[in-house]
């Protein structure tokens, strides 16, 4: 199954590599990982995308609370919750294909953020499923490059992860 | 005359004196009350020895090799409770830790390592004997700092004893930069640190504790499963209360050994890979089992698959949230500081005037003594060669049972945990987790350094001892009448016994055909070395040698080399699925 958790962490040098350390050294999988301060700088807030049985889920949640700069943890995807994922993708829009990606980007809400003679870069968000079918849905031919942050999660109305 | 000295103290704390991060090195072992250290010197930390070398509250036990002190400081943790405290330079001197480090961490040992570092501006240029202390420990250590401000130095030492000795413990390295200890600042040592991320609890779930105390008296065929935990907590003397007021059976786990005393009726013998027939059969046919500081470790449990096809509830104790439910999911979890738990258990049992259904329990006794009868530890006494159990017997008889018995890894250190019974905690100590080789020389000046005047014996084999030898150096340096008892079968015993077993009788490399002649090694160390190789001389020898109370014995043992350790359980088969010594 897979599992998005959130981690809240001290910002310290050091906390992300033991947390990516301790996901490698006992053999669980990361899927995508983010992290950024949240907005008190002495904390980093972080979202893990892991599959996993629901014995080693609980196993990731225990460890990773073991690990002494962990503030707290949570299994997002134990209730309802919203993920969402930035996408930038530089696509091949010369003459002939400008109109056409134009309105493909409209189509998923993307945004056009940068415009050379041939090329359109987009910046699209949403879940993960969702940035999979714009690549889909594109010729294939047309990408020139992509980079995706990974997901970001919160969870839904009153459920909150802070101090 | 004026008492000038402490009165400057006071004065230091109020006005806040400025001191050099060295000074303040040390000032902090001293405030933590830190008596022993052990550590090799180097460049990065020669700031440190210097202001060691101005004062006489911290003794430092200069080790031959890094590996030595951290292994030394986890004796000496282990056989008083104290934090283990070492220091080591950059570079190599903390490569040579590491495998120190891993031991403690393994087995939950509490301890600080100090290591020097380059210096900040150094950091990251490939400098001479530099390397990333804080990365390459991080998988082996509860905690590690590097600090980069000398304003931080003394905070972050204090966060280092506080980790490692609260919650589940172990070892907490602190890299300091050779430059942080010459620059200066304030000291103030504080009083106690708290850290928003870190929370160790103490008190286990009242509701859960409930839970468990109706399992208890609902049980027909109970087991008391005890692991290091009880030891690392002091808990052993509730453990026995606990076992003796139910009348249940008790089993204590190679890091156990002690918390249950090994001479009672009550004790079953260690479980697991070597443990007893009577306990690894009542591990599996008990309907409840009380796992109290053990993590239903591989080598205990044997295949997790057949240790679960006989129903039990299963009541877990443990400080670690991640112990539970790891390996074997567990009916009632009590996460918890054992000695608090077991306090709230005992006083619930007491207060409560029904008992577990005596018949039922006297049928499991009968059941237990049948397996009892089987005698799985008998081994033939009748040789002419020297049965490596029955030097441990002899050990055992010499020292009336009251030594503190340290050991390396392989045969020998299952013989010493089957034969030598350990009545009290904190006398038995071995490298159970990571199995390092090398482990109980360097261990057993520790205990001794703890425990002076203490007698320490030294368990180990031909190939164990020479992964520490240079330690023989350290004992003569400070007179460690250590007694090491050396169990030569000319093999890396536990490799050759499972060549034999399993892999058709082909000693791949298990046999040293060059050992040394350790009577003259030890002597060439200056201390004494003794032969034995007849079964009559083993009493004498070791009488001998235990009554030196001033000198380091060497005893190397000639024992037969065949001798295998029973009962066995094969990797991946289930606890009862034992060989034994008749079976062969």
């Amino acid at each position: 199954m897979r599992h998005i958790i959130s981690i809240l962490v001290e910002n310290e040098a050091g906390a992300l590599s033991r947390i990516a350390n301790m996901f490698s050294a006992r053999g669980y999988n990361i899927e995508s990982l983010t992290v950024a301060p949240t907005e008190d700088a002495s904390m980093s807030r972080m979202t893990v995308v892991t599959v996993g049985s629901e014995d080693v889920i609980e196993q990731i949640t225990k460890q990773l609370n073991k690990l002494v700069e962990v503030v707290k943890v949570v299994d997002l995807s134990q209730a309802e919750h919203i993920e969402r994922e930035l996408m930038l993708i530089k696509v091949r829009a010369g003459a002939r294909e400008r109109d056409d990606m134009k309105r493909m980007a409209d189509i998923f809400r993307g945004r056009i953020i940068d415009v050379s003679d041939n090329t359109y870069t987009i910046e699209l968000t949403g879940d993960g499923r969702k940035l999979d079918a714009f690549i889909q849905a594109l010729d294939q031919g047309a990408i020139i490059e992509t980079v995706r942050t990974g997901a970001s999660g919160i969870g839904r109305g009153n459920r909150v992860l802070r101090v | 005359m004026f008492k000038v000295f402490p009165a400057l103290a006071v004065m230091d704390r109020v006005k806040g004196v400025e001191l050099s991060g060295a000074e303040i090195v040390v000032r902090c072992l001293q405030e933590e009350g830190v008596e022993t250290l052990f550590g090799y010197p180097g460049g990065a930390v020669l700031y440190i020895y210097d202001e060691l070398f101005k004062q006489d509250k911290v003794r430092h036990v200069l080790v031959r090799h890094e590996q030595g002190a951290v292994h030394a400081a986890d004796g000496y943790s282990r056989s008083s409770h104290k934090v283990g405290v070492c220091l080591v330079t950059s570079g190599p001197g903390v490569t040579n830790a590491v495998t120190g480090i891993a031991t403690a961490y393994m087995d939950s040992i509490p301890m600080v390592i100090l290591s020097g570092q380059v210096p900040t501006h150094a950091i990251g240029q490939d400098a001479f004997q530099e390397c990333d202390a804080v990365g390459i420990t991080r998988p082996c250590v509860k905690h590690n700092f590097l600090v980069k401000d000398v304003k931080d130095l003394a905070t972050t030492i204090k966060k280092a004893f506080y980790l490692a000795a609260t919650g589940r413990p172990g070892p907490v390295l602190v890299d300091i930069p050779k430059d942080i200890t010459t620059h200066s600042c304030e000291f103030q040592y504080p009083e106690s640190v708290s850290m928003r991320s870190y929370n160790p609890v103490r008190k286990g779930h009242a509701g859960q504790i409930k839970k468990a105390a109706q399992l208890i008296l609902e049980a027909k065929r109970p087991m008391v499963y005890s692991g290091g935990g009880v030891i690392l907590s002091n808990a052993a003397p509730r453990l026995t209360e606990f076992v003796r007021l139910l009348g249940f059976p008790c089993t204590n786990t190679l890091m156990g050994l002690g918390a249950y005393p090994g001479t009672d009726r009550q004790f079953l013998g260690m479980p697991g890979m070597h443990g007893t027939y009577e306990t690894n059969m009542a591990m599996q046919n008990c309907d409840v089992l009380l796992a109290i500081g053990a993590r239903f470790d591989d080598r205990v449990i044997g295949n997790p698959a057949h240790f679960a096809q006989n129903p039990r509830k299963i009541v877990h104790i443990d400080i670690d949230p991640s112990s539970i439910s790891k390996r074997v999911k567990v009916d009632v979890p009590i996460v918890g500081n054992i000695p608090d738990v077991l306090d709230d258990l005992l006083a619930l049992l007491k207060a409560d005037a029904r008992r577990p259904e005596a018949a039922a329990l006297e049928a499991w006794w009968k059941q237990i003594e049948l397996w009892r009868a089987r005698d799985c530890l008998k081994y033939d006494r009748k040789s002419k060669l020297i049965k490596p159990q029955f030097v441990l017997e002899k050990l055992y008889e010499v020292t009336k049972g009251e030594a503190f018995v340290t050991s390396d890894v392989g045969q020998h250190q299952m013989w010493a945990a089957q034969f030598y019974k350990f009545d009290r905690p904190r006398r038995w100590i071995n490298s159970g987790g990571l199995g390092t080789m090398g482990f109980g020389l360097p261990a057993a000046m520790g205990v001794r350094m703890a425990n002076p005047g203490a007698t320490v014996a030294c368990v180990t084999g031909e190939s164990s001892i020479q992964m520490c030898l240079q330690e023989l150096s350290t004992c003569k340096q400070y007179r460690l009448p250590i007694k090491i008892v050396n169990l030569n079968n000319k093999y890396m015993g536990m490799v050759r016994q499972w060549q034999q077993f399993f892999h058709g009788n082909r000693y791949s490399e298990s046999y040293m055909d060059a050992l040394p002649d350790f009577v003259k090694l030890a002597e060439g160390y200056g201390h004494r070395g003794v032969l034995i190789d007849k079964p009559a001389d083993v009493e004498p020898a070791l009488r001998e040698a235990f009554a030196r109370k001033d000198e380091l014995v060497f005893m190397d043992f000639i024992t037969d080399q065949t001798e295998n350790v029973y009962p066995m359980v094969p990797g991946g088969k289930g606890i009862t699925e034992m060989i034994l010594s008749e079976e062969l």
